[in-house]
């Protein structure tokens, strides 16, 4: 059944224009057209018309409704939002958690993978299931007892100022680094597998240790695979909404996302300062989105095209 | 635990198996201590009662008594169970069908199809946050575009997309598809992409027309994607939750509850009940066990066997 279907050593990047020229009946193709033009039209609305909102002054909306011709076009809400709330240092937060949980996901991830293709072992199969079926938990299952287990957990007070994991960065990253370590085993243990046995048979002949063969050898082959998955994970951990909700209290520790809903309380009485302060928060994913889109779409190839 | 198990492979130095240890026994503490420990724990404690104040001697055995209140008393449970029903119903017949045509036929290379594909995958990038707080301008009453466009925006005849309990579980629904549609899409094309050509040329030129190659050739040699395209999608309905939280600017509105935001009310709300909180959190596992199971089957029985 899946011999069709491509092993992930040659990752099928998802990207239209691949050469195929179908026939396709003139009313089936108009019909077709007409559709997606339709559908595109639909789906860009909702982003066009909250930038066109944040543009505007509270005044001008508050009078007339969000849709109505504009009486001048500011940026007034973008500076407001940036002045008026602490973003520079939910930002701070972001990048405090983004950048190392996801060093530290694609590090631990590769090593398992690497020990779990690498090293016949016993348990092969039943840790790369433990991995993979522990990403696909929903994060509610977990999150009563692991908020206990952060309020219960000391951690050195140059790690947590309240010593706990409950309200840190640390304890934000670790959530994020084992949610996450599953789908990069998972993904990262496929991508391995098609590695040729006969690489690692010469790199022992030559004597390269264990580590080396990780080190020099392994990683350096899956670097189209480590980049695709961190360009995923980045967005992910940024985007993470529900961890930092529950496990970070405090709104000066939040990360950008979450301390969205901080914002929605302070400007209450202004939406057009929140879309603006909203979509100041998705410029980092926009950056991704216009210039890593092809490695995000084929960590997602990766991780859903395994036959 | 597997960790402390023997490598099988002979001849490995001891520094090797320091190092094999070191490799694997990290992150699996880490995995079973932080996302199965507390996922089992949840089942243990779903038999007890704590409001979580004072030590574990608190912790009072409740036998299935949790579980009788969410069935019997709890006015929150049944419409959670039935919105979480609705989500899952409307993923699988709405927003996957969905995104499944859009990758047919941007695969099948009409004009356009980049611009397509870029615009329908833009909101998988944005945080479900940004998502929940763009769609407020839509639905808003006094000022929102759908209001405004059906002249429905004065005081005397408001509709309140997002407060109104009959509207608002729909209303959340549409923003959620708007993103799980070209999520799909994408999982979908790289599906797509990946299946040989000669396979639906030889199908084509065997006189099957377009329709008739997609549903008797591509779609039964993809089955394992269409598999995991269900899976994520029964999951992500199941996870529900960012959306809601923000739309309902505080306390869950009626007609918006999930079993997700249950789970986490009992832990944040004015009162803290660890061991209902838990049961409602096993209810979400025994459901999510379905899907999970499903995919562990197609994806490892192969290696199994080996």
């Amino acid at each position: 059944m899946t011999a069709q279907v491509r092993s992930p050593a040659a990752p099928a990047v998802a990207l239209a224009g691949s050469g195929r020229v179908k026939k396709t009946r003139r009313p089936a193709r108009v019909a077709a057209l007409v559709f997606m033009i339709t559908m595109t039209v639909l789906w860009i609305v909702p982003i066009v018309f909250a930038l066109y909102v944040s543009l505007r002054p509270v005044e001008d909306t508050a009078k007339n409704g969000y849709f109505s011709l504009p009486h001048g076009l500011t940026l007034g809400n973008f500076t407001g939002a940036w002045v008026q709330s602490d973003m520079q240092q939910y930002f701070l937060n972001s990048v405090i958690i983004t950048v190392p949980a996801v060093i530290v996901t694609l590090f631990l991830a590769s090593c398992v993978a690497f020990v779990l293709t690498r090293v016949p072992f016993r348990f092969n199969v039943a840790l790369l299931i433990l991995f993979t079926a522990g990403n696909l938990l929903p994060q509610q299952v977990i999150i009563t007892p692991l908020y206990r287990l952060y309020l219960l957990i000391p951690v050195p007070e140059w790690v947590s100022e309240n010593g706990l994991l409950y309200n840190s960065y640390a304890g934000l990253i670790l959530i994020n680094v084992c949610f996450q370590l599953g789908f990069c085993v998972f993904v990262l243990s496929n991508y391995m597998k098609s590695i040729p046995h006969e690489i690692y048979e010469a790199a022992v002949v030559d004597g390269a240790s264990l580590w080396i063969r990780y080190r020099r050898l392994t990683l350096p082959l899956c670097r189209p695979a480590l980049a695709a998955l961190a360009t995923l994970l980045t967005t992910w951990i940024y985007n993470d909404f529900f961890w930092a909700i529950v496990l970070i209290q405090r709104g000066d520790k939040r990360p950008i996302t979450s301390a969205l809903a901080n914002l929605q309380g302070q400007f209450v009485s202004n939406q057009n300062m929140i879309a603006a302060a909203a979509l100041i928060a998705a410029i980092p994913t926009l950056i991704v989105y216009v210039a890593l889109q092809k490695q995000f779409i084929a960590g997602l190839s990766l991780g859903s095209t395994k036959g | 635990m597997a960790v402390h198990s023997r490598p099988r492979a002979r001849g490995m130095s001891p520094r090797d198996r320091l190092i094999v240890g070191l490799m694997l026994g990290v992150p699996v503490l880490a995995d079973l201590a932080f996302i199965w420990f507390p996922a089992l724990s949840s089942v243990a404690l779903s038999f007890t009662r704590w409001n979580g104040i004072g030590g574990f001697d608190q912790i009072k055995p409740y036998g299935v008594e949790n579980y009788r209140i969410a069935a019997t008393v709890d006015p929150q449970f049944w419409p959670a169970v039935e919105h979480n029903a609705v989500w899952l119903l409307v993923f699988v017949c709405f927003a996957t069908p969905l995104g499944m045509l859009f990758a047919v036929v941007i695969d099948r290379n009409i004009q356009g199809s980049r611009i397509y594909q870029s615009v329908l995958f833009l909101p998988v990038m944005l945080s479900l946050a940004l998502i929940g707080i763009i769609w407020e301008l839509i639905y808003s009453p006094n000022y929102g575009l759908i209001n405004t466009i059906t002249g429905h925006n004065q005081d005397s005849n408001l509709v309140n997309w997002l407060g109104d309990p009959h509207l608002n579980l729909w209303a959340v629904l549409v923003e959620a598809c708007w993103r799980q549609a070209g999520y799909v899409m994408i999982l979908y094309l790289a599906g797509l992409k990946a299946v040989d050509p000669s396979l639906r040329e030889a199908a084509l030129m065997d006189g099957s027309n377009a329709w008739q190659t997609f549903f008797r050739v591509v779609f039964p040699v993809m089955k394992p994607i269409n598999i995991v395209i269900l899976v994520v999608t029964l999951i992500e309905s199941l996870r529900a939750y960012d959306l809601v939280y923000i739309n309902s600017h505080g306390p869950v509105l009626p007609g918006l509850e999930l079993l997700s935001i249950l789970v986490t009310q009992n832990i944040l709300g004015e009162q803290t009940r660890i061991g209902y909180g838990s049961s409602l959190g096993v209810v979400l596992l025994v459901i999510s066990l379905v899907p999970i199971s499903v995919f562990l089957y197609q994806t490892f029985r192969r290696e199994a066997r080996r």
